[in-house]
């Protein structure tokens, strides 16, 4: 339908000369563009710009939650900070649980979009079977996981017959929570993934297979190439979101930091600064060395991404 | 587009031979379902357990006795209905707010010229790194400040702002022909005309991948809801049930029971939307920029 109404609309305009339309888009307003970016700026000035600022702001006084008059502490913040052995290491379990959720999931992602994507019957149950999961509020995921590695009553050591204390001791907790994560959160690369493979064009393949490629030579020399924007794009996404682990941690161990503080990831951290400890001066200062970690981050892999580009040219 | 879509169909219609290939391939997807789908059979079989029997050593899969007396008392001691109906006020209108900006935002800033336009995107793209995760305790006083802690406005509008959701449309609108809009001014349509008349029936794949996301993403948010509400009241699903378990102690019958009702919803709008949020993650360029 779309389609139709589309050329219908196009076919007059092509009749025109391009100096007519130049005149049109001067005229008719692709000008004025500001009202329609308006309400978003308002919202994100309000509850994104702004809360940056206030964090930077707060960042060199020493206000608490409570609202108290706060006095300018200069740099004493971040220098507190560069001391604190709790932000280091919660830093380092969050980066530590980003390096092993990523490339799990992102491999279990493209595997489990391969077959759905293959098997010619039921496609929309594989879909919803690898799909369910995400659709699951983060607390009940963490709640089943938590209940599922139960060391005497859970299924995990029942059925694998196995004895080990997953939530209690130090060494398997961050790995319970991995392996909830990535039960939970696998169906969203994997959907990216599904639809990336659906928009690979069929004869591609068709004129692989005529000039004699098996299997294996479609995978590697189609499938895996026109892939690769959309594994950038999963990866990216699962570094920002890994990063900001905190749901999954705190349901999983009771809204407390582990065994041995084994699983406090950095966002629990400042959290419990600045809503436990009350030291909103202190979080706001950490949250914004957080905040210049995932940017650069990003920054890194636009950079990465420019070079590459050129380096395709 | 339409036609490739009316060639899948068909395509599926058609019953296709078993070859050995594919008997393997559909025995490995059956295997890997099973190990998807079993921690939610295991609290589905849970939930019809008496609370004694649940926590039964070794533990079981079927009840030996089904009772639903976990769901019974889910709906009796907790405020379920108060945090369903407070899930569904927010999500609704969080996706409403977001569609409704996130439009606008990215047309304005795919299709319009204005002053500062390159300068605002820019800082729009640094808003991607900025989440409640991120500064959440700058955001709660800033929150606090304007007098919303506790407020429905409190849990809504700070969700509103996805710039994620502006990036993924702005790029979509940047694919649209300018003809066609340009076709529409020379007939005398005004600026708004256009966007609601040609642009956004144009868009309707995308949006609807925008606020599918959105309503998932903010009926199972937990983070800022649980900041930003003490009052039992005012909680969504997520968080009610996360303070069941504080409260009561653990009850997993009824934890189970009620982590069940939580997700239902979603399942349910998946299943009647798959082909429309995959189709629509592949037509807004999240799949293929």
């Amino acid at each position: 339908m779309t389609t139709t109404s589309a050329e219908t609309v196009i076919a007059p305009a092509r009749a025109r000369t391009a100096a007519d339309s130049a005149t049109v888009r001067r005229k008719q307003g692709f000008q004025h563009g500001g009202w329609f970016v308006a309400p978003f700026l308002l919202l994100f000035v309000l509850f994104v710009t702004w809360p940056l600022l206030r964090g930077v702001y707060l960042s060199f006084t020493d206000a608490n939650i409570a609202g108290d008059t706060a006095s300018f502490i200069g740099l004493d913040n971040y220098r507190e900070a560069l001391h604190d052995s709790m932000m280091w290491d919660s830093l380092g379990r969050s980066a530590y649980f980003t390096l092993l959720v990523v490339p799990c999931i992102t491999v279990l992602a493209f595997l489990l979009a391969m077959l759905a994507h293959h098997i010619e019957r039921g496609k929309w149950l594989w879909r919803l079977c690898f799909f369910m999961p995400f659709l699951l509020p983060s607390t009940v995921a963490g709640n089943l996981w938590q209940w599922l590695f139960n060391s005497g009553t859970g299924m995990v050591n029942y059925v694998f017959g196995l004895d080990t204390p997953w939530l209690t001791d130090k060494s398997y907790a961050m790995l319970a929570i991995v392996i909830e994560t990535l039960w939970w959160t696998v169906g969203f690369a994997f959907l990216l993934y599904l639809a990336a493979l659906q928009g690979i064009p069929g004869h591609l393949y068709e004129a692989a297979k005529l000039d004699g490629a098996n299997a294996w030579h479609r995978m590697v020399h189609i499938t895996l190439p026109m892939l690769r924007n959309i594994t950038g794009l999963v990866v990216a996404l699962q570094i920002l979101a890994s990063l900001q682990l905190f749901d999954q941690s705190v349901v999983m161990m009771d809204f407390g930091p582990g065994p041995e503080n084994s699983t406090r990831s950095f966002v629990q951290y400042t959290l419990e600064e600045g809503f436990t400890s009350y030291r909103v001066g202190y979080a706001s200062a950490i949250s914004i060395i957080f905040f210049v970690i995932i940017a650069a981050v990003a920054l890194a892999r636009m950079w990465l991404l420019r070079n590459r580009e050129e380096g395709a040219r | 587009m339409t036609t490739d879509a009316a060639q899948i169909r068909i395509k599926s219609r058609t019953r296709k031979a078993w070859t050995p290939s594919q008997i393997v391939l559909t025995l490995l997807g059956v295997a890997v379902s099973a190990v998807f789908l079993a921690p939610l059979a295991w609290a589905l079989f849970t939930s019809l357990k008496s609370e004694t029997e649940a926590v039964e050593v070794p533990p079981h899969w079927l009840p030996k006795e089904w009772t639903g007396q976990a769901w019974k008392a889910l709906f009796e001691t907790g405020n379920i209905t108060d945090w369903f109906v407070n899930s569904l006020v927010v999500s609704v209108c969080v996706t409403s707010i977001v569609l409704t900006v996130s439009a606008l935002a990215g047309y304005g800033f795919a299709r319009t010229e204005f002053r500062g336009r390159n300068v605002l995107m820019g800082v729009v793209m640094a808003g991607l790194m900025v989440s409640p995760a991120v500064l959440g305790v700058p955001l709660f006083t800033t929150v606090q400040q304007m007098g919303m802690v506790d407020t429905y406005w409190g849990m809504i509008l700070p969700q509103c702002a996805p710039a994620a959701m502006v990036y993924i449309l702005y790029k979509f609108f940047q694919g649209i022909p300018k003809e066609l809009e340009e076709a529409a001014f020379i007939d005398g349509a005004g600026r708004w005309r256009v966007f609601f008349t040609v642009v956004v029936p144009l868009a309707r794949p995308s949006l609807a991948a925008v606020g599918i996301f959105t309503f998932i993403a903010s009926w199972n948010n937990f983070l800022w809801p649980y900041m930003v509400t003490n009052n039992p009241d005012l909680m969504t699903m997520p968080n009610g049930i996360a303070t069941v378990m504080n409260s009561y102690g653990i009850q997993w019958a009824q934890l189970m029971a009620g982590g069940l009702m939580a997700g239902l919803p979603l399942i349910v709008v998946f299943v009647f939307f798959q082909r429309q949020i995959v189709s629509g993650v592949a037509h807004t360029g999240l799949a293929g920029q």
